[in-house]
């Protein structure tokens, strides 16, 4: 039995009709703007989980929609992280500005590597996309002066939101600062996914060799878009920095890309939703089961891969489409 | 024979280059028994196998535990290990493995990743989350003197033993018909099945091969590369630049960058510790660019 | 004709290493051909659409589209020239719909596809014309399906939708009947000779009946050579034809 993707009984990523929201489309935010007043106990977790779904929907534009296998996503996490962090440290401490600045390195290491990695494919590329990852963090270990090293980059203060928020210790402004982040990222990434761009970009994963010969410039076309999922990658990085005043070195793991990853697919893979339903699921999860069982929470998710690989491919979505499409509608 | 003795800085410089090329030597043995197999398997069955270093794992808890717990000597613990790991691995093959064989690249990697994870913790279950001890027995403590340098005893028939293997692998990949199998269905994979082979056999074959030559390098390795449940995670990037730089399918490509991995490693910790394995990781980059499907490899 | 080719190459030659796919090729193809070229497997056909489409880099000679040399263009940028090719094996979108295989072409083409802004259904010019294109190949009622879901021969008929979806001035047509059962190529030859005269068509087929039926006229390729060319006529009679051809079933 061989286990092919995307194997759905309707079409692959049909477009909808117009760019109008949907009512399913409020349902992240509702849920969100609900949890801000539901469980003001939880924000800093809510805050990380809303990092996470920006740092997994980033994944997703370029793994979901353009087909790219790229194990060292962190490598722009982890570079947006470390510019907002040394900025802060160095005196540069207005959030926003920062945010820019980080989005800016990580979408400039997104186009000097993706212009090496995009040149490869298969299991080189996925090795090219790790030892950058590794590079960059072995450089981080060893520039202690610049990144504080193991020990992590401490020392961060960062000046009230606007002006007029200051990040509060029960972590409000972080929370509602990290969702308008996101809220934006995704208006961002919307677009881009509806727009003849991104259909190309499905093209592109779908048949490159049919994209190349309808004449799409596809070398440029995934750039592009590694590109901005770096520099929004870099945003999610430079956020969990200025949220937590701390950057640790496993921001730049071969551990985090794995775990994005991870998130991702449990969500389901190039229907922009995935982010939004597997990286909440995945943290809430690890919160309340590694607690108790910090020995038994990898395994699970090991399981789970096993399994989502063998019979749920789509993740959570792909389960949602094939009962829709399985009820006739 | 005459010995020449050279002067103090020379000789201190001579012995750092000895040292260096022995140690690199014993860990690049090691490194090759352990990715050699893996070459095998992703150029054999195009499966991106990131769970491979499970095996060597595999095969250092079970020759170790075999060792301190019930004092099966060290040739034995090694087979048994090696056997028993091949055998699992087939298991393993068959009842999972065949069925991604066609799968996108994305699945086999996610995969393999979730095996490696359940590894792991099991591992963490059964022996816990420190590395084992290894208690070498008492022939192979101690040092032995070659050409007038002492060497500890252990590295050195590490050594010789990884040669040993190695040499037999190579006879057996290019005088024997199951080789000849091998290669010939690494290079063209159809045409080795219209010839008659019966590639699913040839599969399971080769990778119990494999999964048992990575348990003797996990095994025999222990003392260098210690066995804890982070190994299969740990070392994966290794196992994975060794076989992308020496090319998929080959067997001796992942020699030679098993070699050139072993001793720059040793030398860049021995000489120039604070940049730590940055230069390794350049260097990959730098081949895989320059000759994306390795120094021995295929091209596409 | 005084006008320039349509499509011209001038001792075209690609080798690996040792091996020599492509020898020498002089071939020409006027505005408006009907050109088929054929020869026995191997004989370095399909290589020839490939260095010319530009899959293949050419290990020496010319390849001028119009009169304009694009030896040095990249293969994304000759589409732009005006060619267009189906391949032996259909090369589709296969998660898509019928529609968004020919939108992808259709946009590429009107220069709309690199857009991040707008959505794709606005923009209404490519929509418009596909669905046009496939009404006129008679794929109308098919548009929304997903591409893997047709037949075979159907799915063929996509793959050359796609192709005139660039407005080609020369279409490279790679064995367009392959692999149809016969009662279902009647559809394909359709589409073909309508075709309009202003595009050339060079066709690589084995289906004999086919390409007397459309070629004006005749290229033979035999290992990477020219063997020779002339008009339906000329090859059926030429005895060095019926040489290669020695032990096919399908000779005249």
């Amino acid at each position: 039995m061989i286990v092919f993707p995307r194997q759905r009984r309707g079409v692959a990523d049909p477009l909808p009709a117009s760019n109008y929201l949907r009512a399913s489309e409020l349902t992240p935010w509702i849920c969100a703007a609900g949890a801000y007043f539901a469980f003001p106990e939880y924000l800093a977790l809510g805050g990380q989980i809303l990092i996470m779904v920006l740092f997994a929907l980033s994944l997703d534009l370029v793994l979901g929609y353009a087909g790219i296998v790229t194990l060292g996503h962190a490598a722009f996490f982890g570079t947006g992280a470390y510019v907002a962090g040394i900025l802060a440290v160095h005196g540069w401490s207005e959030p926003l500005s920062a945010l820019l600045a980080a989005a800016a390195a990580a979408g400039l290491l997104g186009v000097i590597t993706g212009a090496i990695v995009l040149r490869t494919s298969g299991l080189t590329l996925l090795m090219v996309t790790l030892v950058v990852t590794q590079l960059l963090q072995e450089g981080a270990n060893k520039l202690g002066w610049l990144t504080g090293g193991a020990d992590g980059l401490q020392g961060i203060v960062i000046a009230p939101l606007l002006g007029a928020f200051r990040f509060d210790l029960f972590g409000r402004t972080a929370y509602l600062y990290s969702l308008a982040i996101l809220f934006l990222a995704w208006v961002v990434a919307r677009l881009i996914v509806h727009s003849p761009f991104g259909r190309s970009l499905i093209g592109i994963r779908e048949n490159a060799t049919r994209m190349q010969a309808i004449g799409s410039p596809v070398f440029q076309r995934r750039l592009r878009i590694y590109a901005i999922s770096a520099a929004l990658a870099g945003i999610a990085g430079a956020l969990l920095t200025q949220t937590t005043q701390f950057v640790a070195l496993q921001v730049l793991s071969f551990e985090l890309s794995g775990t994005v990853l991870v998130m991702l697919i449990l969500g389901g893979v190039g229907r922009l939703y995935g982010a939004f339903i597997g990286a909440p699921l995945y943290m809430i999860a690890q919160d309340q089961l590694a607690r108790d069982d910090p020995v038994y929470w990898l395994f699970w998710i090991g399981l789970l891969l096993v399994l989502v690989v063998m019979f749920a491919r789509g993740g959570i979505l792909g389960i949602v489409d094939r009962l829709w499409t399985g009820t006739g509608r | 024979m005459l010995w020449l003795r050279l002067s103090r800085p020379m000789d201190a410089a001579l012995s750092a280059l000895v040292s260096i090329a022995f140690h690199g030597l014993a860990y690049a043995m090691v490194l090759y028994l352990i990715s050699v197999g893996l070459s095998v398997t992703m150029g054999l069955m195009g499966f991106i196998n990131l769970a491979h270093g499970v095996f060597a794992m595999a095969g250092g808890y079970v020759a170790v535990s075999l060792m301190n717990r019930a004092g099966v000597p060290l040739v034995a613990a090694l087979a048994i290990a090696c056997a028993v790991v091949a055998a699992a691995s087939m298991v393993l093959e068959r009842a999972l493995y065949a069925r991604l064989y066609g799968a996108a690249e994305l699945d086999q990697v996610l995969f393999t990743i979730g095996l490696v994870f359940m590894a792991g913790a099991a591992a963490k279950f059964i022996w816990g989350p420190l590395p084992l001890p290894v208690r070498l027995p008492d022939y192979l403590r101690g040092q032995i003197e070659i050409a007038g340098r002492l060497f500890p005893t252990y590295r050195s028939v590490l050594i010789v033993s990884g040669a040993a293997i190695v040499t037999t692998l190579w006879l057996a990949i290019e005088r024997t018909r199951f080789g000849a199998q091998i290669r010939a269905t690494v290079d063209n994979r159809r045409m080795a099945q219209s010839l008659g082979i019966n590639t699913a056999l040839l599969f399971t074959c080769a990778f119990a091969v494999g999964s048992g030559l990575a348990a003797l390098g996990g095994a025999l390795g222990a003392d260098i590369l210690a066995i804890d449940p982070t190994y299969a995670q740990e070392h994966l990037v290794f196992f994975l630049i060794i076989v992308s730089v020496g090319g998929l399918g080959s067997i001796r490509g992942p020699f030679v960058a098993a070699l050139v991995i072993g001793i720059a490693d040793t030398a860049c910790k021995y000489l120039i510790p604070e940049f730590g394995a940055f230069f390794i990781y350049a260097a990959t980059l730098a081949i895989l660019l320059w000759r994306p499907q390795g120094l021995f490899g295929r091209t596409a | 004709m005084n006008e320039q080719p349509a499509l011209e190459t001038r001792a075209l030659c690609k080798s690996f290493g040792a091996l020599t796919i492509a020898r020498d090729i002089d071939f020409r193809l006027p505005v408006g051909a009907r050109h088929a070229l054929i020869g026995p497997n191997g004989a370095g056909k399909t290589t020839f659409i490939d260095l010319v489409t530009g899959r293949l880099k050419p290990s020496s000679g010319q390849i001028l589209l119009a009169g304009t040399d694009v030896t040095a263009l990249p293969a994304e940028k000759r589409v732009k020239g005006g060619v267009g090719r189906t391949f032996q094996i259909n090369t589709l979108f296969n998660g898509l719909s019928v529609l968004e295989n020919v939108l992808l072409a259709v946009g590429e083409r009107h220069g709309v596809a690199g857009n991040m802004l707008r959505h794709a259904k606005t923009c209404r010019a490519v929509v418009d014309e596909s669905q046009a294109l496939l009404e006129r190949l008679g794929l109308g009622a098919d548009a929304a399906r997903p591409v893997r879901e047709l037949p075979y021969g159907r799915q063929r008929l996509v793959e050359i939708a796609i192709a005139l979806a660039l407005d080609p001035k020369v279409l490279l047509l790679d064995e367009p009947a392959a692999g149809i059962p016969s009662a279902e190529s009647g559809l394909i030859l359709d589409v073909i000779e309508t075709l309009p005269r202003d595009i050339a068509v060079l066709i690589i087929e084995h289906d004999m009946d086919l390409v007397f039926r459309l070629a004006e006229r005749i290229t033979v390729m035999v290992q990477g050579a020219i063997l020779v060319e002339g008009t339906a006529d000329e090859i059926a009679a030429d005895p060095r034809v019926r040489e290669v051809y020695l032990g096919a079933e399908q000779t005249r």
